[in-house]
């Protein structure tokens, strides 16, 4: 009862703590501190840590942070790292005061929150191989064109018949370009200046697909806090204090004085429905559990005879067999799946490329060989001494009782850990959203954003995975009943 | 058939054949016995290729077993295609059927189609009156049932030489006269040349030609069994 008692207490205060009714500036002048939250992956120009002292922050963000902290009466502003595609919906968690990341200003972001004004122009910026035939948004029809989750340039793509490939780096998209497994980039001029024109068989297209601005988002609620804010702002223009943080990072260009005549967004998030999971999210989530069955499937394919292979080398070959054997097995185990994943998809490419399907299906079946060669091996060295001294004495060669008289009984003994391995390979799988694939797990963290609840799509998630796994330990139960003498 | 001239094998440091010399005419059945840890097992195994020499020499069938290195894997084959062992734990393979321990030897080292195989197989399992449970797996048998198998299985090769390691040990008394029904025609009736382990006296006075006495590693006494077996203990 007591337990009961004192959950509830600390459910009420964390509701309190939250900041879902506090008066969020009233909060911060409080705190005499106010929390902003961003990326550091998303790295320079905007946040990034000091080379040469990693506890410090640099980045015109930091800069413009700092400033708006100044002018607000505010003592001191602190960083809040948080990832990028989730900085929306921890913003309206209360993780932080404010969100102050490259967060552009969208019809949909309009519809979610309370805009400030803007302290930066963005051009977006189409990036493309040297000497590709693709000059505009409208020539690349049906073509991979690269770009960051939960962007601006995303929405963009997604208005145009052609396939958006969605990175969760800023680098990768232009690796990838340039190896060929997408024919364009499209990013904020910010990233494209820094990761992608200044590549020698890249080149940035002249003319910007769009424009637009970036704004510190705020909860609806915290009207006080925006005009705040706004007001900070507006003092920074006015003062020229903008214009010199951004050109010391070099940053200004004529672009930027459009900052001064725009003004505050009106917010729009009463008028709009909030989006749901209809009948065309659930087809995604099922096209995404399709891409995970796929893939563990094909990969679950090259794992089990490649352990069968290797456990079969580590029992019966020389020594040096064994020892390559043996090396695979502690090298595949001994080092992440994800680094794994990375170095045969990005380190691989200059020499080897490989779809992102190709690479995630022999990623995983590499790693689960491992795994498979171990579980093999110890079903191969239960088998009775005295079976293999039978064939022996029957006239069977040493390879001929390994398949006709071990390898059948391993097999056996072997399958409910076989089979207990492929539904944790079915979860595993949703490691290789990492390499773009959108399976189920990146499809759910996706509509997550979009409907702006972890939990609908989280369920839904849950469920998908759960229907796919259950009938597997289900096989597995049965096969371990029907196996035991 | 059998010459086993000087044969040592140590394990550590107990040798568990001490210098064997014996001879096995073609067609003889000879019954080896005593105490436990004798060596017995150990002289089956040596002469199965089983087991290295350490020294001595065994002649078997037409081939040459020396101490120097094990013998070429094709030798071996071809050894063990005309010298068969049974097993005193039987070793039956757990995963094939009655059937299908008889079947695989001729099929895989023999290279026998497999209807041939089986059907050969079915033939070798009727005479050791078990053609009706050709389709049973090894623990859906019976002890005496699993020991007929295994003389089954090791009769599928073209034998010469067939090595019994304890065959009716393990049984019950009453189940010990299906298997020693099926050794007496094997003995009488065969071309084939017999050795047998044995704790039983009567297995041994009933189908021996000869009886080695065993004790420490060495042969201490031989001859016919009524001469050998009613001095001892």
């Amino acid at each position: 009862m007591r337990l009961l008692a004192s959950a509830l207490a600390a459910l009420a205060w964390m509701a309190v703590a939250s900041g879902a009714w506090a008066d969020t500036l009233s909060d911060v002048r409080a705190r005499g501190e106010i929390v902003w939250g961003g990326d550091l992956q998303g790295g320079e120009p905007y946040v990034f840590e000091d080379p040469r002292d990693p506890s410090r922050l640099q980045g015109f963000e930091v800069d413009i942070a700092n400033a708006l902290a100044g002018r607000m009466g505010i003592l001191r502003a602190r960083f809040h790292q948080v990832e990028w595609s989730n900085l929306v919906p921890a913003l309206e968690r209360g993780d932080f005061d404010v969100a102050l990341n490259g967060l552009e200003d969208t019809p949909a972001r309009r519809a979610r929150l309370r805009l400030s004004r803007p302290y930066f122009v963005y051009r977006e910026v189409l990036a493309v191989r040297r000497g590709s035939p693709y000059r505009t948004l409208e020539d690349l029809r049906g073509r991979r064109v690269g770009t960051l989750n939960q962007s601006y340039a995303l929405d963009l793509l997604r208005a145009r018949p052609l396939e958006a490939v969605l990175y969760e780096g800023q680098q990768e998209p232009y690796f990838d370009l340039q190896q060929g497994r997408v024919d364009a980039v499209l990013l904020d001029h910010l990233v494209a200046d820094r990761y992608g024109c200044p590549l020698r068989d890249l080149e940035c297209l002249p003319g910007d697909v769009a424009r637009g601005v970036y704004i510190v988002g705020m909860r609806p609620g915290d009207a006080t806090l925006a005009a705040a804010v706004d007001d900070a702002l507006e003092k920074l223009v006015a003062e020229g204090e903008l214009r010199r943080i951004l050109s010391a990072w070099h940053l200004w260009d004529d672009g930027q004085a459009a900052i001064a005549s725009v003004s505050p967004p009106s917010p729009a998030y009463a008028e709009t429905i909030r989006p749901r999971i209809d009948r065309a999210q659930v087809v995604l989530f099922l096209e995404g559990a399709a891409v995970t069955v796929a893939i563990s499937l094909a990969s679950f394919a090259i794992a089990m005879p490649l352990g069968l292979l290797l456990a079969a080398v580590r029992v019966t070959a020389g020594p040096l067999g064994r020892t390559l054997a043996a090396t695979y097995v502690e090298v595949l185990r001994g080092t992440p799946v994800l680094l794994q994943l990375y170095l045969l998809y990005f380190g691989l490419a200059p020499v080897l490329k490989l779809g992102a399907m190709t690479a995630a299906t022999l990623g995983l079946g590499l790693n689960y060989a491992a795994y498979e060669a171990e579980v093999y091996r110890g079903a191969l060295l239960a088998v009775p001494r005295g079976q293999t001294e039978a064939a022996a004495s029957l006239g069977l060669s040493e390879r001929q009782a390994l398949r006709h008289v071990m390898l059948p009984q391993a097999m056996r003994s072997a399958l409910p850990a076989v089979t207990n391995d492929l539904v944790s390979l079915l979860k595993d799988s949703s490691l290789v959203s990492v390499l773009t694939v959108v399976e189920l797990t990146k499809r759910m963290t996706i509509a997550a954003v979009e409907v702006r609840s972890w939990l609908g799509p989280g369920l839904l998630c849950a469920a998908l995975y759960f229907a796919m796994s259950f009938p597997l330990s289900r096989l597995s139960r049965r096969l371990e009943a029907r196996l035991s003498p | 058939m059998i010459d086993v001239r000087g044969v040592h094998r140590r394990f550590g440091a107990r040798a568990a054949l001490d210098g064997i010399d014996a001879q096995v005419h073609e067609r003889e059945c000879i019954a080896v016995v005593g105490p436990s840890g004798c060596g017995k097992s150990t002289l089956l195994r040596c002469i199965n290729a089983l087991e290295p020499l350490d020294a001595g020499a065994i002649d078997v069938a037409g081939f040459s077993l020396r101490p120097d290195g094990a013998a070429p894997p094709a030798t071996l084959r071809a050894l063990r295609e005309s010298v068969g062992m049974v097993f005193q734990e039987l070793h039956l393979f757990a995963h094939l059927t009655a059937l299908g321990n008889v079947a695989l030897a001729p099929r895989v080292v023999m290279r026998r189609p497999r209807a041939e195989a089986e059907a050969r197989a079915r033939e070798l399992l009727e005479r050791v009156g078990l053609q009706d449970r050709a389709s049973a797996y090894p623990h859906q048998l019976s002890g005496g049932q699993k020991q007929r198998v295994a003389i089954a299985r090791a009769l599928a090769m073209p034998l010469r030489v067939l090595l019994l390691d304890e065959p009716t040990s393990s049984l019950d008394p009453d189940l010990r006269e299906e298997v020693r029904s099926v050794l007496r025609v094997l003995a009488r009736e065969s071309a084939l040349t017999m050795i047998l382990v044995t704790h039983e006296q009567r297995l041994a006075t009933e189908l021996a030609d000869r009886v080695w006495v065993m004790k420490a590693g060495r042969i201490v006494a031989q001859g016919p069994p009524r001469e050998v077996l009613t001095s001892g203990p």
